[in-house]
């Protein structure tokens, strides 16, 4: 048995609501911090207790995060209910660790996998007298085995305890207890170590690991956001939890003991919208966190944002579809939604972050976006991305940076005007000049309507008025494919590429280098934005085939970009997951090569020199 | 509607407030709502007590929803900018404008349409938050741009102007309000000026949500015999409980009142409102005993007008949450922005 080190998949099957996700977190946490890169993910109900969650953790050196097909290497089935489909889903040759307090049903035994048996219930028996507690240590003790097991620095682990529960103490002596109960049984009465290991590297530098959702928070909280309004619902709620948080430490002025932020947990999305497009007219920066139903709920307030050309940043964490149940999965199904929300000719920015540290940045740069452009800036995350900690470059900030407020007249400037006209395209950019409530006493009041309104804000029902309008809309929108952040290209001079985005990123260097094993060699293109950059266009028109990476049914980023750019559709090919897991390499991998394959397209074999 | 603009020239003895303002400087464009609509009532009534509480006339936000009564703030207050928003949702664009900036005076402008059907809603919601403003709801009981529907505060047993009853029991925002917590709850008519003035002075003074359901007839859908909200319904089943009459914190007390007990109310800027009590049973300072009276009244057919509830000790939203009293748009990247260094301990915390 050759030992594989840094390499595979372990999963957790546990009870929601029992306690498991501490645990698990401790495990992935000190691999990262013995210097090895690993993703999370967290499979999980709509419920709080009792149904089945998955945890899953990838181990890999080189740096492949995204999820892997095939079973996984090492399960760790604390969960009856899912025991048969925990133990299929074992890799041959892999472990199966269970409670054997209770004998294993001969139906469930496979003799391809090696099984673990430690009998968590009747060690912890003794140990401790409160059934609740009993629970909750049962998963440190899986996590003090599978120390011993796989190597794990002990030390790593004891360090997260005493830190986790610095201030409380008394919890830590049980806590490390329970670890020591697990590693003293694997070592006393288990044959020695799994083929799977883990050794310090020393991979991750500064990297942090950290869900996307906290990052948006950061970064709108950097970026100068002081009015959040959001309704409760997965997977974004965290955004507005975080961005809490940090305000109330942050953000509170230190002589008033005030705040200088104001969150309001409003009855529903479209009173969430609401609030954000009244702040953002009256000069506050703001933005709401949602998904897919949300977005839906907020569609007439976004056209109306659209038209009366109002700042407003909108986070969708996206999920698989409406209703409860698969929405704890991720998606990436939101795009056409958004892109096109509401009535009338609409059309809204979107980005699309792939790692936290790009949620940070963004969360900053949406709010200066909004406000440049003054029109909703809506951010795409997913579940993938948002709800799981995922490693990622730490967060940065220039402190030179100023936030650009947009063009915004004060009262001295508009002593300067000698008519002001709110949507007069003075600088031929499609922006017009606004002006906060209450800034002069005679002048720049003006009334904001939807449509309806000449360049100076007054009202009129004229159809050459509304054209030049809307015309002006459409320069405003050529406007900003020029300030979106710019596709991230890798392009060597490939005939064929891919393109992709958001946490799509996460499988695609594995995705392309088993591509490249096999003799297809592919250009990339990472969109970070919509309106569409001119770099996105030269790409696709420098390239003869080109993959377009989807996580959801519809394909709704080619879709974007046959309407948007006017591509002949035939050059896009879809490679399109929606099963609600995150898309995996293999998939990418699978998809691309099976088309080489149909269309008999060449394949080149690389030469080494 | 009429099609004369207004003259720019205004009658060289105008009245001028302690700003050196005339009553003219608070009025909006010309109104394009019917002739005789209850809602120009309002509108001048909000211009007349903002003229006489010499309040600057460019430092208020209008917000309003969809529908006749919406589209008055550009009939009022023209120095100050105005958001005709989205149908039902007023109270959340005030809401945010009064997160953004709570120095400037709030004035949310609803009909019974927007707060009492599509707003129900956010109506309540902004009533527990207790947002620091100003809503009126220009009240007729009918949706007017689109031709004499029903709305849900016509009366059950009301008819059309086609002579078809209301079928369904109606929705009174009066006594919502009480019951959801509103500080300062009134309820006048638009063809009672003397009334409706010191109570839009009252309730732009007040801390807190003040609440004004205007009884305000529309001429063209729901001004007929068989109508609850006609003028000549309106005006043969009032009831006035009490008459508010605004004081300002230097001003003698030199009015002349009719008989009937009044009462003082200390306001938070020095002010004081004076209730006079129509009916001396009367107690505005009892919620529950409000809401008794006026559900009472109503189910015997009568309209109880005047301030209905008034909370002294009133909060606002700002206070509840605790925020900055600066403006939250006025602060910038030196208030707002922890810097790099303070992302140092929080990366280390991720790690």
């Amino acid at each position: 048995m050759s030992t594989v080190y840094n390499d595979f998949v372990i999963r957790f099957a546990n009870v929601n609501g029992s306690g498991s996700a501490s645990a698990n977190g401790m495990f992935a946490k000190a691999l990262f911090r013995m210097g090895i890169p690993v993703a999370t993910r967290n499979i999980f109900p709509s419920n709080i207790q009792g149904l089945p969650t998955w945890f899953e953790v990838r181990v890999n050196e080189r740096g492949y995060l995204g999820r892997r097909e095939g079973g996984v290497d090492v399960m760790v089935a604390m969960n009856a209910e899912t025991y048969a489909e925990d133990v299929a889903s074992v890799t041959p040759g892999g472990y199966l660790f269970y409670d054997n307090s209770k004998p294993l049903a001969p139906s469930l035994r496979r003799s391809d996998i090696h099984e673990i048996g430690i009998p968590f219930s009747n060690l912890l028996l003794t140990e401790y007298t409160d059934i609740k507690q009993r629970g909750l240590f049962k998963n440190i003790t899986y996590l003090g085995a599978l120390a011993e097991l796989l190597n794990i620095e002990f030390e790593v682990i004891t360090g997260m305890v005493s830190a986790q529960y610095k201030g409380k103490d008394a919890l830590i002596r049980p806590n490390i207890n329970a670890l020591e109960i697990g590693r003293n049984y694997a070592r006393d009465y288990l044959g020695g170590p799994l083929k799977f290991q883990v050794r310090r590297v020393d991979l991750n530098g500064d990297k942090i690991m950290v869900d996307g959702n906290t990052a948006a928070a950061l970064g709108s909280l950097y970026g100068g956001a002081t009015v959040c309004a959001w309704y409760p619902i997965t997977p974004s709620t965290s955004v507005a939890e975080a961005f809490e948080r940090y305000a109330g430490q942050m953000r509170v002025d230190k002589e008033t003991g005030q705040n200088k932020f104001a969150i309001i947990q409003s009855e529903d999305e479209l009173a969430a919208i609401g609030i954000v497009i009244g702040a953002g007219w009256n000069g506050a920066r703001s933005f709401t966190a949602t998904s897919g139903p949300g977005i839906s709920l907020m569609s007439e307030f976004l056209g109306l944002a659209y038209f009366a050309e109002i700042p407003a940043v909108i986070w969708d964490i996206q999920r698989a579809g409406p209703s409860t149940g698969m929405p704890t999965r991720t998606q990436q199904a939101d795009l056409i939604g958004s892109a096109y929300a509401s009535h009338g000719d609409t059309r809204h920015v979107l980005l699309f972050p792939s790692t936290p540290r790009e949620c940070f940045d963004f969360g900053a740069d949406a709010l200066d976006l909004a406000d440049r452009l003054q029109t909703p800036i809506l951010v795409m995350s997913d579940l993938e991305l948002g709800m799981n900690d995922n490693m990622s470059e730490p967060f940065a900030w220039d402190d030179s940076r100023m936030y650009d407020r947009g063009k915004v007249l004060d009262a001295e400037a508009l002593e300067g005007v000698n008519r002001f006209g709110r949507y007069l395209d003075v600088d031929g950019d499609g922006i017009g000049y606004r002006t906060y409530p209450g800034t002069h006493p005679s002048k720049g009041a003006f009334f904001t309507r939807g449509t309806s309104r000449d360049e100076f804000a007054a009202y009129t029902e004229s159809p050459d008025a509304y054209v030049r309008n809307m015309d002006r809309l459409v320069k405003k929108w050529e406007t900003a494919a020029t300030l979106v952040p710019k596709a991230e290209i890798h392009d060597r001079g490939q005939k064929a590429g891919i393109i992709y985005y958001g946490t799509s990123a996460l499988p695609m260097q594995e995705a392309l280098d088993l591509l490249g094993a096999e003799g297809i060699h592919l250009d990339q293109m990472r969109i970070r934005a919509f309106p569409f950059g001119a770099e996105v266009r030269s790409f696709i028109e420098s390239h003869d085939v080109l993959f377009v990476v989807d996580q959801n049914r519809d394909g709704q980023m080619r879709q974007l970009l046959v309407n948007e750019l006017g591509v002949d559709p035939a050059r896009l090919v879809s490679i399109r997951y929606y099963g609600g897991l995150s898309i995996s390499a293999d998939h990418i991998q699978g998809k691309v090569s099976e088309h080489y394959t149909t269309r008999k397209l060449a394949r080149l074999t690389e030469v080494k020199s | 509607m009429t099609f004369v603009a207004k003259p720019k020239v205004h009658h060289p003895r105008l009245p001028l407030n302690e700003l050196g303002l005339t009553r003219r400087d608070y009025e909006g464009s010309v109104s394009t709502l019917c002739a005789g609509c209850g809602h120009d009532s309002v509108s001048a009534a909000i211009v007349q007590a903002c003229a006489e509480l010499s309040l600057p006339p460019h430092r208020f936000s209008k917000i309003s929803g969809i529908g006749c009564s919406s589209k008055t703030p550009s009939y009022f207050l023209n120095r100050s900018h105005g958001f005709n928003s989205v149908h039902g949702r007023m109270p959340s664009v005030a809401t945010g404008a009064n997160m953004a900036n709570q120095d400037l005076y709030c004035i949310g402008v609803s009909g019974d349409g927007d707060s009492a059907s599509i707003g129900l809603g956010q109506f309540a919601h902004i009533v527990r938050r207790r947002i620091n403003m100003l809503y009126i709801v220009d009240n007729n009981g009918t949706y007017g741009l689109t031709k004499g529907q029903f709305s849900a505060t016509n009366d059950k047993g009301s008819t059309s102007k086609k002579g078809k009853p209301n079928l369904y029991e109606s929705i009174d925002l009066v006594g919502l309000a009480l019951q959801l917590g509103a500080s300062f709850v009134a309820r006048s008519f638009s063809g009672d000026k003397k009334q409706l003035v010191p109570l839009i002075k009252a309730g732009l003074m007040h801390k807190g949500f003040a609440f004004i359901d205007v009884i305000s007839p529309c001429v063209a859908f729901n001004n007929h015999q068989g109508s609850t909200k006609s003028y000549d319904y309106v005006r043969g089943h009032i009831e006035s409980v009490t008459m508010a009459d605004f004081i300002a914190p230097q001003q003698e007390i030199t009015a002349d009142y009719e008989p009937g007990s009044t009462e003082d109310v200390a306001m938070p800027d020095g002010s004081r409102m004076r209730l006079r009590k129509l009916d001396d049973s009367y107690d505005p300072r009892d919620r529950f005993a409000a809401l008794a009276h006026v559900l009472e009244r109503q189910a015997a057919g009568e309209v109880v007008t005047g301030l209905l509830y008034v909370d002294p000790d009133s909060t606002d939203c700002h206070e509840i949450m605790n925020t900055i009293q600066k403006p939250l748009n006025t602060l910038v990247e030196n208030d707002l922005c922890p810097g790099n260094g303070a992302l140092d301990r929080i990366n280390a915390s991720y790690r």
